[in-house]
């Protein structure tokens, strides 16, 4: 039944609507497409067991809502009660939470079915899948003429791999500064980060508290809104929810671009850009243009400075978050022999976090340490206001600004070795991340190796809406049907 | 207000001044804690009061009590200090096994609370204003046990999260007494706010003891910090100890170095924590997880409007407006309870008496300080389970004032209300307590004594006016002590003199 | 700025990560890398700006003082390392 796998998201629900396929079929035909792709190590744990029970109760009338018998993968970042939960970290290995993250919590009311758990970058580390503890990710993309294997992407890699190859209708992602946007251009899907303060953090693991967000990644842009509705939501456990409602996006999806005006941000033509994302973006334009949009040239002035401010404020934020992961209520103890409370700490945290989370919590600890607070944090943070003022002025000229996702395609594992390198991936996801603005990537074309590209789109503060709208025409005008 | 003259340590070079700053840490009165919905109660089984939030669970998050807020608000306005309408909570971070956060939830760039005082006074009259220079809410940790395992410790996190004011003197304190006083004022104040229930053997209040010392116009010297002391003698004697520590060491050819100590009240002396880490950076900033904390003024006139007449401005009015002596004054007013409990009495009794409260105040003040607080000694009770309520001691007073029972007779009858917790009135009536004022029984009485002591009559007729007290109470005697004093008073002379 | 190899260990010192001597070198050379490039961002005029303190506009709201939680001792202990007498148990603190 490999054509169940092939459905949107969107079909599958109509389908199942109809009777034309029970929940329980299309969750098997997901298991195997999964059992299928182990190769591709998108999950770190499947839950077949939980994802059948599911399914029936969903065919026995027990569990319904507007995403009844969807099958989905869940980043490992989301805490999933019962199911081991490490956010691609040795550190967590085995542990299992006896709670539900609220996002996951939404997607169960809805009626979703969990194939499983998501690989990752450790604790969401990561632009390539590179820095799991459970091995990389490869993206089920292969450039043209060559036989390497490609990174998918990161943080949400194995969300992206999976998504892309049909392993899962949807999956979740979380984005701190890209983690949903740039994976999903790699693989050629869409996937949105909503507004700052849509989707609950509570039971999502924590890398950067003021950048983290949770998101959908799926084929469509209207499967990214169907799953945008259920994961979002206020919630009284989160001080920085929001408690606005959130609209029905699906059935709000127009597409519509006429009397749109269209940002431009000067800024992110940067010096010795790809031309091909060069051609992409202006190829963007072009079709936005030609369905009705009215094109402006902005300024974001301080859009270089957005990737040194993250590379501040995350650390920082992440150096704080993950010090909970000492060895004493839960997790990977190791204990030096004679060694007293602060050594286990030490041994613990050296052989739990990977190389890349500990550079970061290094960055983190030193850029907050006593002498140096406010030349780097304080500093970061002020440039964050202005970063997010750059936003504000731009958004009185339009309405969506429209930019490239990454600065290149997919590229090998091993390319990005030195971290300023790999850092560089997220230059044009970072600065909506610091200004916590709805952005989304949603694919336009193929490089010349035929890998696949994305734009993105950003948008006001809450204004998910407008921002998938545009996602649609893209989606539309573009036409990209390319599957790897 | 006066100095208080200089408390100094003598040294063999001379004498020292000793400068002391506290900082209070007092657990907020609320049933959950701080940033999660765990019950605060003390005692309970290990674990048995921690959420998922307190635990640090991966992706737990917190979100503020809003009591606790309004607590330390109220508290802030009774040490008449500014309220920072604008304030954010910023993490301190460390790691310690009692931490599982790896950081504290406290203010530090930003606190509720900003500058105030608190005004003490010692056991000679001198009085002082001590700087209070901001109050800040903040999580407590948990509690790590080291005897109940040779090689291991355990922790409970019972009280981690729960909400602490930390209070954060001047330095302004120049003696133990002052470090007492302060800290005994502060409890007073807390317990009267209701903000703190200030158990300080539960932990509910304890202080780190910052301490240097200094040659007379010398600026200040090098502090150490006592951690966690939790008693008001504790705090005297880490004060008085450090002092002399520190110029001990100093005049020996040694420094004050700047460190943490523990007291040991075993020995009463302070010493070096032995675990010491590396000097602390705590690497504060603004907790993410959490929004800045905004109020307006009509939430702080609420919370002005709740509070109680301080303990200041009852003392106060209890000299000037109720006539008591500075001493009644400081003894009714010390506790709120107290203080209640003798002002619905008062109220009562002049009610009950149909005067007006000045007029009883004297009275009902020295039964409540002598009687019932001797009584309630001896029973071992708090005046909150007094076995007589303020009623039923407005209508003995009451019962006293309408010449119903005579001294003698008051006392007897509240032992009895003590001992069966019934009514003034229905002991008198039950065991036939009223005093007697007829006249014909008085008489009886008199001439009976008279029949028995010739002699003595006499004596008195031929001048030994002296013996007119042995008759008075040899009457009260034949009576039981229920003949009305003044009766018996006019009918002796009148049936004497004959 | 730039850290030495006694700044790594304090860093790691008090990030509680124990470092190898031979993973010094990487360290403060990756560091100084990373931070260089960060430096940056002291060239941006930030005079007279606050910094950013809540990413979208609002006050916090405030919980009611009721109990909600706890009693759940199983669930909080459920995945310690090591834990006796509902006690989680660690390497002998000295205080
Ligand atoms: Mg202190
Ligand atoms: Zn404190």
């Amino acid at each position: 039944m490999s054509a169940l796998t092939d459905l949107s998201l969107a079909e599958m629900k109509a389908g199942l609507d109809a009777r034309q396929f029970s929940a329980v079929e299309l969750a098997q035909a997901h298991l195997d497409a999964m059992a299928a792709n182990r190769h591709l190590n998108a999950f770190i744990v499947e839950t077949p067991e939980l994802a059948l029970t599911q399914a029936k109760a969903v065919d026995d009338g027990t569990r319904s809502g507007p995403l009844a018998g969807i099958p989905l993968g869940i980043k490992d970042l989301f805490a999933v009660e019962g199911v081991q939960t490490t956010a691609g970290s040795n550190i967590l290995k085995g542990f299992v939470p006896r709670y539900e993250s609220s996002v996951t919590a939404n997607l169960l009311r809805d009626g979703a079915v969990f194939l499983g758990k998501l690989n990752m970058d450790e604790f969401a580390m990561g632009s390539s899948n590179e820095t799991s503890a459970f091995g990389r990710v490869i993206s089920p993309w292969k450039a043209k003429g060559s036989d390497a294997e490609l990174v998918p992407g990161g943080s949400s890699g194995g969300s992206a791999a999976a998504v892309s190859a049909r392993l899962c209708a949807g999956a979740t992602g979380t984005d701190t500064g890209g983690s949903i946007r740039q994976p999903a251009a790699f693989v050629g899907i869409a996937g949105i980060k909503p507004t700052y303060g849509r989707a609950s953090r509570w039971g999502t693991i924590a890398f950067a508290s003021s950048l983290d967000q949770a998101g959908p990644m799926a084929r469509t842009v209207t499967d990214c809104a169907l799953m945008l509705t259920s994961m979002c939501g206020f919630d009284a456990k989160d001080s920085t929810s929001l408690d606005i409602p959130v609209p029905d996006y699906a059935a709000g999806l127009t597409g519509g671009m006429k009397g749109k005006r269209v940002g431009i941000p000067a800024e992110y033509r940067l010096d010795g850009m790809d031309p091909e994302i060069a051609a992409l973006w202006d190829q963007g334009i072009a079709l936005l243009k030609a369905e009705g949009a009215e094109i402006v040239s902005v300024s974001l002035p301080h859009t270089k400075y957005a990737l040194p401010t993250y590379y501040i404020v995350a650390p920082a934020e992440a150096s704080s978050n993950l010090a909970r992961y000492d060895g004493v209520r839960y997790g990977n103890r190791v204990t030096p022999a004679g060694g007293n409370v602060h050594d286990m700490y030490a041994a613990t945290r050296a052989a739990g976090f990977g190389k890349e989370v500990k550079r970061r919590i290094m960055i983190g600890t030193y850029v907050l340490s006593a002498g140096f607070y406010d030349a780097y944090y304080t500093q970061a943070q002020k440039v964050r206001a202005l970063i997010a003022r750059d936003f504000e002025a731009a958004f009185e000229k339009c309405d969506v600004l429209l930019t490239p996702t990454a600065p290149s395609p997919a590229f090998a594992f091993g390319a990005k070795a030195d971290p300023l390198a790999m850092y560089l991936n997220d230059v044009f996801t970072v600065p909506a991340s610091l200004a916590g603005l709805p952005a989304m990537s949603v694919p336009a074309g193929l490089s010349a190796s035929g890998l696949p590209l994305g734009l993105q789109i950003i948008g006001r503060p809450l204004d998910e809406m407008g921002v998938l709208d545009a996602g649609l025409a893209i989606e539309r005008a573009a036409g990209f049907s390319t599957r790897p | 207000m006066s100095e208080a003259p200089n408390y100094i340590v003598k040294g063999a070079t001379g004498d020292w001044e000793i400068v002391v700053g506290l900082e209070v840490h007092a657990q907020v009165t609320a049933k959950a804690k701080l940033f999660s919905g765990a019950s605060t109660e003390f005692g309970a089984e290990p674990n048995a009061q921690v959420s998922l939030v307190d635990a640090a669970m991966p992706g737990m998050l917190p979100v503020i009590n809003g009591e606790c807020v309004r607590q330390a608000v109220r508290t802030g306005l009774a040490i008449d200090a500014q309220i920072n309408k604008w304030s954010r909570f910023d993490r301190k971070n460390y790691f310690y096994p009692d931490l599982p956060q790896g950081y504290q939830i406290s203010q530090l760039y930003h606190p509720i609370v900003g500058e105030g005082h608190l005004d003490i006074e010692l056991d000679d009259g001198t009085k002082k204003r001590i700087g209070i220079e901001r109050i800040h809410l903040e999580q407590d940790a948990g509690k790590s046990v080291h005897d109940l395992h040779p090689s291991m410790s355990y922790v409970d996190l019972n009280r981690c999260g729960c909400a602490l004011m930390e209070i954060v003197s001047r330095p302004d304190i120049r003696s133990p007494a002052e470090a007492g006083a302060y800290v005994a004022g502060l409890r007073q104040l807390l317990r009267y706010v209701g903000s703190c229930d200030g158990n300080m053997d539960e932990g509910s209040m304890r202080a780190d003891v910052n301490v240097s010392v200094r040659k007379a116009g010398q600026p200040f010297g090098t502090r150490t910090e006592t951690k966690n002391v939790n008693s008001v003698r504790f705090i005297m004697q880490a004060v008085e100890h450090e002092a002399r520590r520190q110029v001990d060491l100093i005049e020996s050819g040694g420094t004050v170095i700047q460190e943490t100590r523990l007291f040991d009240p075993g020995s009463s002396t302070t010493r070096a924590m032995r675990g010491k880490e590396d000097a602390h950076d705590y690497r504060y900033f603004p907790d993410p997880d959490l929004l800045p904390l905004v109020f307006d003024d009509a939430f702080i006139a609420q919370c002005r409007g709740s509070l109680p007449e301080l303990p200041a401005a009852k003392r106060a009015r209890y000299e000037s407006t109720l006539g008591l002596s500075p001493y009644l004054a400081a003894v009714l007013s010390a506790e709120k309870e107290t203080a209640d409990w003798f002002e619905t009495a008062l109220a009562a009794t002049a009610a009950k008496v149909g005067q007006p409260v000045t007029e009883v105040a004297l009275r009902v003040a020295n039964f409540i300080s002598s009687d019932l607080f001797g009584a309630l000694k001896k029973l071992g009770k708090e005046i909150g389970d007094s076995p007589v309520s303020p009623d039923a001691l407005a209508e003995l007073l009451a019962l006293a004032a309408d010449g119903t029972l005579s001294g003698p007779l008051v006392k007897q009858v509240f032992e009895a209300m003590l001992e069966t917790g019934e009514g003034a009135a229905s002991i008198v009536e039950q065991r036939g307590l009223k005093q007697v004022s007829d006249t014909g029984a008085i008489d009886a009485a008199i001439q009976t004594v008279m029949d028995a002591n010739p002699n003595k009559v006499a004596e008195y007729r031929s001048g030994k006016d002296k013996l007119f007290g042995f008759f008075v109470g040899q009457v009260m005697r034949a009576m039981a002590g229920k003949a009305a004093p003044g009766v018996v008073n006019d009918r002796l002379k009148a049936l004497l003199e004959v | 700025m730039s850290v030495d190899s006694q700044t790594v260990r304090k860093i790691a010192r008090l990030a509680r990560i124990a470092v190898t001597d031979d993973e010094v070198p990487g360290l403060v050379e990756q560091l100084n890398g990373i931070l260089g490039w960060v430096e940056q961002l002291g060239e941006v005029d930030t005079k007279g700006v606050e910094p950013m303190a809540s990413v979208m506009p609002g006050n916090m709201r405030w919980r009611e003082d009721v109990v909600t939680d706890g009693g759940i001792q199983d669930k909080v202990l459920a995945n310690a390392p090591d834990a006796a007498s509902g006690f989680f148990a660690v390497p002998k603190v000295i205080e």
